[in-house]
Formats: C-alpha cells, structure tokens, sequence
C-alpha cells in the first residue's frame, strides 16, 4: 500500500533500506536535521551535513523511485552551546530554497534547559521570517510532557500558525494537548522509547485521524525504516478501512507538507 | 476513549493480542527476578524500579486511559526549564519522583 514516511533519518540508513522501502510501497520521506550520534565539532561540519540532506540523499533516494525532501536546524541535543548553535542557524539561510527544503525541523527540546528554549525560539523566529513549515521534535520519556508544553507555548510566543507546525513523537499523555491547540501531531513508531503500531492505531481509534501521521524516524538506535507498512497491516487486522488507512500514511502527509509549495505530491 | 472505536470484537482482540502480552508480562517478571540475583545485590531501590512498582498497579485499575496514566507517572511534572543540561539522555522515569 503506498505510503509516505515523514520523518525518517536515512543519513543513518543504508541503501538497502531504500530498497526495501520502496518494495513496500513508500513513495517519498522527508528528514529531519538531527543529532548524528555525537556532537559535532565545528560548525562546519553542519555545513557537509546540510549538503548531504539537499544533495546526496535525494540522489540515493531517486535510484529507488524515491521522493526525498528535507528539514534544516540545528538539533536539540546540541544546542546547549548558543554560540555554537548560532552560527549553525547563521548558515541555514544559504540552504532554505534549494528545491527538496521544506522548512526547519526537527526543532524543539532535548533536557528542556534554558539554552535549548533560547535556541529553540530562534529558530522560530527564523521560520516566520521565512515563512517556512515546522517539524517539532519532543523530548524523550520523562521529559516529554513538559517538554511539549514549552515547546507550544514557544510557538504560541513566536506567532506561528499551528496549522504550519508539526508537532511528532507525541505519545498518549500529550496527543490531546497538541491536537487541541490546534497542531498536528506525530506517532514515531519505535520499539522501545516511544510508539508501537499497536498504540498507533489505538490513539487514531481515540482520537481520529485528523490532523494526525505516523512515521519511522529510522535513525542510529534501535529502529525499524518499514514501521509505516507495519501500522498499516495493524490497522487493516482490525478490520479499519483503506480509506483511513490511507489518509493517515498519504494523504495526511501530502496534506501538511504540501503547504510547502517544493513538496510535489507524489504521481 | 470513544467505545466501539476499535472495529475488532472482542474476543478476537483477546485471541489476537494475547500471547504477546502474556511474553511481555513474563519478561517483567524475568527482569524482576533477575535483579534479585544480581551479583552484588544493587539497584533494587533505583527511582526507575520505584516508578516501575508504582506503575504496574495501574494496569489492573478501571479504564479508560491506563497508558496514559503510566506515561504520567513516569513524567517531569515540572514547569520550569533547568538551568543547564548535564546529560543528553533521558532516564524513563522522573529522577526526583516521589515513587
């Protein structure tokens, strides 16, 4: 069944994973800018990474029938270093309109400390300036109710549309919250820390599958790149029709992204 | 939680999930066990086991949201952000938790 997957690093995939992607019916993926397993040790090397999220993924995704498009940012994780942090977000501007950028993500929180929310305000400034999409990362386990929380009330501040905001990696204690406020909202369906398939398709049958995706967010931990498919083989199992089953892992997607007038819906 | 918003009976959902979970049970009560025979006999009061003991009697109270619950119980319910971050990883549980 033809799916997109919004929110998967392929950075940290190997090309056999495309392959099996696109067997599977997966006809594009977004990624996020995100943490790469350790902090960095310049700026600069933000600048290779940006050129391998506009350049070298979409290449490799192309030889697999595969849209790919990006989000640029510099991560939570580090952005303990303002410093630091500022003169990643200084070179974003250089990328923003190259042809697969679709806004700034994953933003948000990591420990939820005063620099991580100074940055994170930054660059929501940023993307109002620009008037670009966000993709918002929470924080993981104990730190994700709060986390959420700040990270809303940050975009509230910032004067964002709630519309143009994806808020992912949202889980039971924090759906309501995002979906009321007017966002939308993200399961990442990842074995241990956050999401399974399973709880997806609990939280659509709670709350519905306006306003809501689901993705893989396939990265260096333990993780699976074909978790879209699986929540959708859960979905039909219970008997949920194609109709839903395709408008939480195509059409929605195609909805919120194509707000963004790079992203071409896939044929 | 709307009723009758899972399309599945009942009975099926039983015979479907079952055995996973019942997996899923065993090996909690296997890392229970397990911690019992640790060498050194350490980690039985670690604030994660605490929230863990706290947590599993949700499972048998009344519905609905019982996920919900746990994830609560296992959240900062701070509002303030922290000074400064001293670590990138999460723990599972709050670290200064009444557990």
């Amino acid at each position: 069944m033809a799916y997109i997957d919004p929110h998967i690093h392929m950075v940290s995939r190997t090309t056999d994973d495309y392959r099996r992607m696109a067997e599977a019916g997966c006809l594009a993926v977004t990624e996020p800018a995100f943490w790469a397993g350790f902090d960095r040790g310049s700026p600069e090397g933000f600048r290779d990474y940006f050129r391998q999220l506009t350049e070298v993924e979409p290449r490799r995704a192309a030889a697999h029938g595969i849209d790919h498009y990006c989000w640029l940012c510099i991560n939570p994780k580090e952005a303990e270093d303002p410093v630091f942090a500022r003169e990643v977000i200084a070179m974003i501007p250089e990328f923003l309109d190259r042809d697969t950028v679709l806004g700034i993500g994953e933003i948000g929180l990591n420990k939820n400390s005063r620099n991580e929310l100074v940055i994170l305000e930054e660059q929501i400034e940023l993307a109002r300036r620009h008037d670009r999409l966000v993709l918002v990362h929470t924080p993981h386990l104990e730190d994700k109710l709060k986390g959420t929380r700040l990270t809303m009330d940050a975009l509230a501040a910032g004067g964002i549309d709630p519309a143009r905001v994806l808020i992912d990696h949202v889980e039971e204690h924090t759906v309501a919250e995002v979906l009321d406020r007017g966002y939308w909202a993200g399961m990442t369906l990842y074995p241990d820390s956050k999401c399974t398939p399973q709880r997806a398709a609990d939280i659509i049958e709670c709350y519905g599958q306006e306003r809501l995706w689901i993705n893989s967010a396939g990265d260096w931990g333990p993780s699976d790149p074909l978790s879209v498919p699986r929540c959708q083989v859960e979905l039909r199992r219970r008997g949920h029709s194609a109709e839903l089953v395709e408008s939480i892992s195509l059409h929605n997607p195609i909805a919120f992204l194509g707000q963004c007038d790079r992203f071409r819906p896939p044929a | 939680m709307p009723p009758g918003s899972c399309p599945m009976p009942g009975q099926r959902i039983v015979d479907t999930y079952f055995m996973e979970h019942r997996a899923k049970l065993l090996d909690i009560a296997a890392f229970f066990d397990r911690l019992d025979r640790a060498a050194d006999g350490e980690g039985r009061d670690d604030v994660r086991l605490r929230a863990l003991r706290r947590a599993i009697p949700l499972l048998l109270e009344d519905g609905p949201g019982r996920v919900r619950k746990m994830l609560e119980l296992f959240s900062d319910h701070s509002a303030e952000p922290i000074p400064q971050a001293h670590t990138q990883s999460a723990l599972g549980a709050d670290p200064h938790g009444d557990y």
